[in-house]
């Protein structure tokens, strides 16, 4: 399928769910509203000719700075998804805003979400509902603060941890 | 009759009588095997949870080489990614360069001339080769293979003095352009690297002799850290460990890139998914990276590298007095010698090698130099607060790593800088299945399985 037809059946089947659907420089992109996020990604996982069965990448991006988004949602989650045997890809982005940093967790459908999740936590400080493991993934556990966000400076210091001399 | 007499049942029986264990149980053991490991090829921590030697559980930690990648591109420039890309996957910078390109290129429209679009080609199969090599050659030697291990490096050295040759550097090459390369290849190059292959050829001939069939190697890695099809995929590994279960996806053959859907290779698949398979499966690729890079090479347009100047070629110094003297009439069509450190970069070599774009490449140095259209144009790309500038939007761009799919997911606040810069890297999803691959198998299968999954810690924990 081409990205205009995976976006056509994504709007007939979920319709109001989708808050908005472009594609850009060849990637299709489909926003969807949060309630939704789980029912959309397992429909693409389990729909036949979707066929999305690799989370190829999951990420998160602070719009705080940007041009025009400083007041809407602050963080969209993004989902870059691939089927392997239909070789198509679909990015799914939910919009998530400061006060309810909380999205539904993906490790049930594609196992490497807990990681990438984990990272997403480690990173932007976005909780996901239901996450087996919420632990920091790169960073350790005494680390203050999530430094991809955009009002985390570069050269902040960390507090030096280990045993006290 | 009566039966056989049957033997102890376990182990723990032979050694300590018949119905031992069953009174007191047994306690299971922790080992922490990491992060500072010499068969841990970057730092990592496993901690596994032991049975006497068979893995019960295992709980992977990684992080420890974490440098802050992505912050640090959203800092400088757009090109100021590349030495960063560079210490991704140290073992195939290339690849990380023009991955990292490839995304810019795509989110601002912009497409590289055809003789780039081989340059990386070829570049990037040299990295696959030598990423290869350093994977297979290291986890032989963790199997008691020391020589495998020589003879690989040695093969590898043979590679990296192409990349030396070309890029001016060995690990931290910085090769890639937004937009192009950074120099065209030097004159000599094909013959160079025609004669490294068929060295290369002659280490994997000896290495396939060595360990192929071998029983030693074979009893170590034979349905040892198998992952099944379906859990392969649902973890998003791909690359080597994905066609070693048989699937044959490959980024260059799905959604190829530059110039390889004008090339003739095959995606090499094998079924088992076990170690041996993905040596199998890396012994096998390498030879068809020498193929692709051996077609591009007799297949890559833009004529003869060094083309003839016609007229005299002017002293730099000289070149630049005129230019400032305002006596720009004429210069541009002056042939200069250019410094060594420039080679591969004069004017008609990156008109070959970059895109023609001046929003995007810089000028070269005569251009600059010599006229104040190209001095401007100059600043433009270099000065703060201008540079290039992406328009509005984000893009996602796949390549094919040595590790697997190695992608870039670029947003664009139409500034100078990077907004966003993420790195798909292709080591991660392995890793977060490596617990799959190790429980329920002896300790000492651990260090084989980690061997062919290939960590490396630059990309990993970015």
């Amino acid at each position: 399928m081409d990205g205009e037809a995976i976006l056509g059946a994504l709007q007939a089947r979920f319709g109001g769910a989708l808050a908005e659907t472009h594609a850009h420089r060849g990637d299709h992109t489909a926003l969807v509203e949060r309630g939704a996020l789980l029912d959309v990604l397992r429909h693409c996982r389990d729909d036949g000719a979707l066929g999305f069965d690799m989370l190829a990448d999951l990420t998160a991006v602070d719009y705080s700075k940007f041009p025009g988004r400083e007041d809407g949602p602050r963080f969209e989650v993004v989902y870059h998804l691939l089927s392997v045997p239909h070789n198509h890809r679909l990015r799914v982005k939910v919009r998530v805003s400061e006060d309810d940093p909380v999205v539904p967790t993906a490790s049930g459908l594609w196992p490497i979400a807990d990681w990438f999740e984990r990272e997403v936590w480690d990173m932007f400080g976005l909780r996901f509902a239901g996450h087996p493991n919420p632990k920091r993934l790169l960073l350790y556990e005494e680390f203050v603060g999530h430094p991809l966000r955009k009002d985390y400076p570069i050269n902040r210091r960390q507090p030096l941890i280990g045993p006290k001399i | 009759m009566d039966a056989a007499p049957s033997g102890p049942a376990t182990t723990r029986e032979f050694m300590l009588g018949e119905g031992a264990g069953t009174g007191g149980g047994t306690q299971p053991m922790q080992l922490g095997v990491g992060p500072q490991h010499p068969a841990m090829h970057g730092i990592i921590r496993i901690v596994t949870e032991l049975d006497g030697e068979v893995i019960r559980k295992a709980d992977v930690e990684i992080g420890y080489l974490h440098r802050a990648f992505e912050k640090d591109c959203e800092v400088g420039g757009w090109n100021n990614a590349i030495p960063y890309t560079d210490r991704l996957n140290y073992v195939s910078p290339l690849i990380n360069n023009f991955g990292y390109c490839a995304a810019v290129e795509k989110l601002l429209g912009i497409t590289v001339t055809e003789r780039c679009q081989y340059i990386r080609v070829v570049m990037a199969e040299i990295s696959r080769i030598c990423d290869h090599l350093t994977c297979v050659g290291a986890s032989s030697m963790e199997l008691g293979a020391f020589t495998v291990f020589l003879y690989m490096i040695k093969a590898r050295e043979f590679l990296w003095e192409l990349v030396e040759e070309v890029t001016g550097a060995r690990l931290t090459i910085s090769y890639g352009r937004v937009g192009g390369v950074k120099a065209d290849l030097p004159p000599a190059f094909g013959d160079q690297m025609r004669a490294a292959f068929k060295q290369v050829r002659e280490v994997l001939e000896e290495v396939h002799r060595l360990l192929t069939g071998n029983r030693i190697f074979m009893d170590r890695m034979v349905g040892v850290g198998a992952l099944s099809r379906d859990e392969t995929i649902a973890y998003a590994i791909t690359g080597p460990l994905l066609r070693a279960v048989g699937v044959p996806y490959d980024v260059r053959r799905a959604q190829p890139y530059d110039a390889y859907d004008h090339l003739d290779w095959q995606v090499v698949t094998q079924t088992a998914g076990d170690n041996y398979a993905r040596y199998l499966v890396r012994m096998a690729e390498m030879e068809q990276s020498m193929r692709i890079a051996e077609q591009a090479l007799d297949h890559m347009p833009g004529g003869p590298i060094n083309v003839d100047h016609e007229g005299r070629p002017l002293d730099p110094a000289a070149y630049v007095d005129q230019g400032k003297q305002g006596k720009t009439e004429g210069l541009l069509l002056i042939p200069i010698t250019l410094s060594p450190n420039l080679a591969g970069q004069d004017r008609a070599a990156q008109a070959r090698v970059n895109a023609h774009d001046k929003r995007v490449v810089l000028p070269p140095k005569e251009t600059t130099y010599g006229s104040i259209e190209g001095l401007m144009n100059h600043f433009m790309l270099i000065m703060e607060g201008y540079g290039i500038r992406p328009p509005l939007g984000e893009a996602y761009s796949a390549v094919e790593g040595a590790n697997g799919e190695l992608g870039f997911y670029v947003v664009s606040d139409g500034t100078d800088r990077p907004y966003r810069v993420r790195c798909r890297p292709p080591c991660l999803p392995p890793l977060a299945a490596l617990h799959r691959m190790i429980e329920g198998e002896w300790i000492g299968d651990l260090i084989p399985t980690f061997g062919s999954v290939n960590m490396i810690g630059g990309e990993l924990d970015r």
